[in-house]
C-alpha cells in the first residue's frame, strides 16, 4: 500500500511521520507517534473522545484523514501544561471532580480549551454548547461544567494578576 | 458546588470520622487529567497484530460448511482461528463458583443461536487486512428457525436455542426449571381480598454503551508467560475463564486491568482475553482483539429484558394481603450471568413491603437475542421497575395517595421478609416522606409522623408464616421439560411436565416447616400450628383530604377482576397548591 511522508507539528515539536493512505489522524497520533491521550470511542465521529486541536480548532480525530494535517499543528491532551505544572483547565477538572472513568477527559479537555482560547469567559450555555459534541457515559457533565467555567475564571484571575 | 454527606447531615450525625464525608481525591485522577491513564489499548508494542470476528448474520442457524483458504492468503493475514483451534471450546462464566453447566463456545463450530456469533478470527496486520480477509470466508448456512420472545420459547415444540438446556429454560438446584419462593397462601389472600388487581410489565434490552469498547491485547512475556491488558471489570473472572478455555495454568497469565474506560457491568463476560491470548499463543505476536463501536451494540451483552406479571390481594382499609409474582428473564442464547440476576430478584420480592402472603415463580429464559449479562443493579431494576409501576396502578384503582399507600405497605424494622429474613434498617418510610416533601405531593399528617423503626415486626408481621402453602405432596410443582441430570444424580420425585406457569391448587395440609424454594425446612423455624391469611393491624386509611389522582404510569395493562366495594369513600379532588413541610423529616432517627 502506498505510504505517504508528512509532517506537522504534534504539541509544539515537529513530527515526520509515513502514513498510509485512508488511515485516519487518531490511528497515526495513537499508533505512529505514540500519542495515546486521544480515545477511539466510535470511529464515526459521535462520541467526541478522540477530539484533538487542528491549528486551535476541534476537530474528531477518527474522522480527519491523516494526510490532511501535514504543516499543521496538532494539539492533544498530553500538551497540556508544562512539566509537571498542570493547566489551569486540568488542575479545575481535578477539583472538580470532572472526571470518573477518565475515558471521555482527554477530548473533553480539548473541546474546553478550544472553547477559552476563543472565549476566555464563557457562559455557562456557551460552556454546554462547547462540549455537546462529547458523551461522558458515567454521565458526569455537572461538575465537567463547573470545572471549565471555575478554570475561566482561574485564568481570567491570573490575566488580571 | 458538590453536596458532600457530612455537610448535608451535619445536624444530625455527631460522629467524628476521618474520612468517610470528606471529599477524597481519586488516586488516578492525575492520569485522567493528563491523558496517561492506562486504558488497555494505551500500550506500545512491536509487531502488534489485530483480530477481528466473522460473526453469523442470522439469529439461529446451523454451520454446514466454512472455506477459510482465500482468507489465509489474503494480504498481510497470519492466522484464521476456527472452533478446532480453542483447546477447551465450551464454558459458562459462573462455572468458577461451580454454578451452572458449561453453555458457550469462545467460536462457534457447531450451529449459532444469536446475531453476531463468532464462528472464525483472523489475526492480520492492520485492522483493514483483517476485515478485508474477514470478507473472503465462505460460509454455508442452514438457517433454523428462531425464538426472539420469551414466553413463546417456553411453549411446546419450541426450538432449542442452546443444547445445553433442551427445555430453554435454566436449571436451578439441579433439578427446577425456575426460582420458587413460597411464604403464605396466596391464593387464600386472593379469596379474602376485597380487590384483586393484576397487571404486565416488560422492559427491553439495555446496552451498557461505555464509550471505551470492550478489548484485550496479549502478548509473549519472556518466561513462558502471557501478559493480558484488559478492559475487563472482573480481572480474576477473566483470568480464570482464559486459562479454562485455552487449558492453560492460570500462573501461566499475567492480566494487567484496573483502568477501565467505563464498564456498567458490560465487561465482566471475559470475551475478549481468551481470544487475544490464543491468536497470540497460534501466531507468537502480540495481538488486539477490541469491539468496534458496532460490535458493542450488536454482539456486546446488554442488561437482559424481564418480563413480570403481577397479581396483589388488596384488602378494604388498603393492606396488600398477597401479592404473586411471574418472571421471565430473557438471557439470550446463553447464560452469562442472568442466572444469578434472578437469584437477586427473587431474594429481593415482593419489594420494600411487608406481604403476609407472597408467591413468585422466575423462569431464566433463553432466546435467540443476543446472550445478556451484568448492568447496574442488574436482577433488581427490572422487577423493581415493574413493582413499583404496579404500586402505582393499585393505589389508582383503590383511589388511594400512592405515597400514603407505600408508607402503609411499606416494611418496617423487625418484620419478616418473603425470604424468611428479618429486615433491619429500613428506610423506605422516610424515603417516601422525603419524595413527598420535594415533590410537593402531599401526605396526610400522620403519614409524615411515622417511622421505619415504629410498629414492625409485631406479632405475625415478624414471624413467619403459620402456613406455608406448597402443591402435591408437601412439595412444589414444576415444569421440569427437558431439564439435563448430572450423571448419577437420582431420579427426583418431579414430574407435571409442560405446565406454564404453574397454575396447580395447593394442597391443604400443615407443612412440617417452611421451605424456601428446593432447599429443606429451614432452620430456627419450629412448626406453628394454625393456617389461614395473617392480617395483621396497621394504622388503618382514609383518603388523604389534600390528595386527588394523578395520572398512573403508562407501562401497564391493568385487569380489575373484582368490583371496587361500596364502602370506599372517593378521594376529595380538592388538592390544594404549594405545601412546603420542614425538612427535618428525614434521617433524624439513624442517631
Amino acid at each position: 500500500m502506498a505510504r505517504t511522508p508528512i509532517e506537522f507539528r504534534h504539541n509544539g515539536r515537529d513530527q515526520a511521520i509515513f502514513v498510509e493512505e485512508g488511515s485516519n489522524l487518531l490511528d497515526v497520533l495513537r499508533r505512529g507517534v505514540g500519542d495515546f491521550a486521544p480515545k477511539y470511542g466510535c470511529g464515526q465521529g459521535t462520541c467526541g473522545c478522540c477530539t484533538v486541536l487542528v491549528d486551535g480548532e476541534p476537530h474528531l480525530s477518527c474522522l480527519t484523514l491523516a494526510e490532511t494535517v501535514a504543516g499543521r499543528s496538532i494539539e492533544t491532551t498530553s500538551g497540556l501544561g508544562k512539566g509537571v505544572e498542570l493547566h489551569p483547565l486540568q488542575q479545575a477538572f481535578m477539583d472538580n471532580f470532572a472526571a470518573q472513568c477518565g475515558y471521555c477527559t482527554p477530548g473533553m479537555l480539548m473541546a474546553a480549551k478550544s472553547l477559552l482560547d476563543h472565549n476566555p469567559s464563557p457562559s455557562r450555555q456557551e460552556v454546554v454548547e462547547a462540549i455537546a459534541g462529547n458523551i461522558c457515559r458515567c454521565t458526569g457533565y455537572e461538575p465537567i461544567i463547573a470545572a471549565v467555567l471555575d478554570a475561566s475564571s482561574r485564568m481570567s484571575g491570573r490575566r488580571s494578576a | 458546588m458538590i453536596e458532600f454527606r457530612k455537610d448535608l447531615f451535619r445536624d444530625e450525625r455527631d460522629d467524628n470520622l476521618n474520612e468517610i464525608g470528606k471529599p477524597t481525591q481519586r488516586q488516578d485522577m492525575v492520569g485522567h487529567v493528563t491523558g496517561r491513564s492506562p486504558f488497555y489499548d494505551d500500550h506500545a508494542f512491536e509487531g502488534l497484530l489485530h483480530l477481528r470476528c466473522l460473526r453469523s448474520p442470522h439469529h439461529h442457524a446451523r454451520l454446514r460448511s466454512i472455506e477459510v483458504r482465500d482468507a489465509e492468503r489474503s494480504p498481510g493475514v497470519h492466522r484464521v482461528i476456527l472452533a478446532k483451534d480453542v483447546p477447551h471450546n465450551l464454558n459458562t462464566l459462573l462455572s468458577l463458583m461451580g454454578f451452572g453447566l458449561d453453555d458457550e463456545p469462545l467460536i462457534s463450530g457447531g450451529k449459532v443461536s444469536y446475531k453476531g456469533e463468532p464462528v472464525a478470527a483472523v489475526v492480520a496486520e492492520s485492522e483493514r487486512a483483517a476485515y478485508d480477509a474477514i470478507a473472503k470466508i465462505r460460509v454455508s448456512w442452514e438457517v433454523l428457525p428462531h425464538v426472539l420472545d420469551v414466553e413463546d420459547a417456553l411453549k411446546p415444540g419450541a426450538v432449542t436455542v442452546n443444547d445445553t438446556y433442551p427445555g430453554n429454560t435454566f436449571t436451578y438446584h439441579d433439578k427446577y426449571d425456575h426460582q420458587k419462593l413460597r411464604f403464605g397462601d396466596v391464593e387464600a389472600a386472593f379469596r379474602q381480598a376485597d380487590r384483586v388487581i393484576e397487571g404486565r410489565y416488560q422492559m427491553s434490552p439495555i446496552e451498557q454503551a461505555p464509550t471505551e469498547t470492550c478489548g484485550a491485547i496479549a502478548a509473549q512475556e519472556n518466561n513462558g508467560r502471557f501478559v493480558c491488558y484488559t478492559s475487563t471489570q472482573a480481572l480474576f473472572f477473566s483470568l480464570g475463564t482464559a486459562a479454562k478455555l485455552l487449558n492453560v495454568p492460570s500462573n501461566r497469565l499475567h492480566f494487567i486491568g484496573g483502568t477501565v474506560g467505563g464498564g456498567f457491568g458490560g465487561k465482566v463476560d471475559s470475551l475478549h482475553e481468551p481470544m487475544a491470548i490464543l491468536g497470540c499463543m497460534l501466531t507468537g505476536r502480540p495481538v488486539k482483539y477490541m469491539f468496534d463501536r458496532a460490535e458493542e451494540m450488536q454482539v456486546g451483552a446488554p442488561r437482559g429484558a424481564e418480563r413480570w406479571y403481577l397479581k396483589d390481594a388488596v384488602g378494604r382499609d388498603g393492606r396488600i394481603l398477597g401479592r404473586q409474582l411471574t418472571g421471565y428473564f430473557d438471557a439470550g442464547a446463553y447464560t452469562r450471568l442472568s442466572s444469578y440476576a434472578i437469584h437477586k430478584s427473587t431474594g429481593h420480592l415482593p419489594g420494600p413491603y411487608t406481604i403476609p402472603n407472597v408467591k413468585s415463580d422466575v423462569y431464566c429464559v433463553f432466546t435467540n437475542r443476543t446472550p445478556s449479562t451484568a448492568m447496574r443493579g442488574f436482577g433488581i431494576t427490572g422487577v423493581d421497575f415493574a413493582i413499583e409501576s404496579h404500586m402505582d396502578v393499585v393505589a389508582h384503582e383503590i383511589g388511594m395517595n400512592p405515597i400514603e399507600f407505600r408508607i402503609l405497605n411499606a416494611y418496617r424494622d423487625g418484620d419478616m421478609k418473603a425470604h424468611r429474613r428479618v429486615a433491619k434498617n429500613t428506610a423506605l418510610i422516610e424515603c417516601c416522606q422525603v419524595v413527598s416533601e420535594k415533590a410537593n405531593w402531599p401526605i396526610r399528617d400522620d403519614f409524615r409522623r411515622m417511622a421505619s423503626s415504629e410498629g414492625g415486626g409485631v406479632g405475625e408481621a415478624g414471624r413467619v408464616p403459620n402456613y406455608t402453602a406448597t402443591d402435591q405432596n408437601g412439595l412444589v410443582d414444576t415444569r421440569n421439560r427437558g431439564i439435563k441430570r448430572r450423571p448419577g444424580d437420582p431420579e427426583r420425585p418431579f414430574s407435571m411436565p409442560g405446565t406454564i406457569p404453574p397454575r396447580a391448587e395447593p394442597a391443604r395440609q400443615p407443612t412440617p416447616a417452611p421451605t424456601y424454594a428446593g432447599g429443606g425446612p429451614l432452620p430456627g423455624f419450629a412448626p406453628t400450628p394454625g393456617t389461614g391469611v395473617r392480617s395483621e393491624p396497621r394504622p388503618s386509611y382514609a383518603p388523604s383530604t389534600t390528595y386527588s389522582p394523578q395520572p398512573v404510569a403508562p407501562a401497564a395493562s391493568v385487569a380489575s377482576t373484582q368490583p371496587t366495594p361500596a364502602s370506599s369513600a372517593p378521594p376529595t379532588p380538592n388538592r390544594t397548591g404549594p405545601n412546603r413541610f420542614s425538612s427535618s423529616v428525614s434521617g433524624l432517627r439513624r442517631r
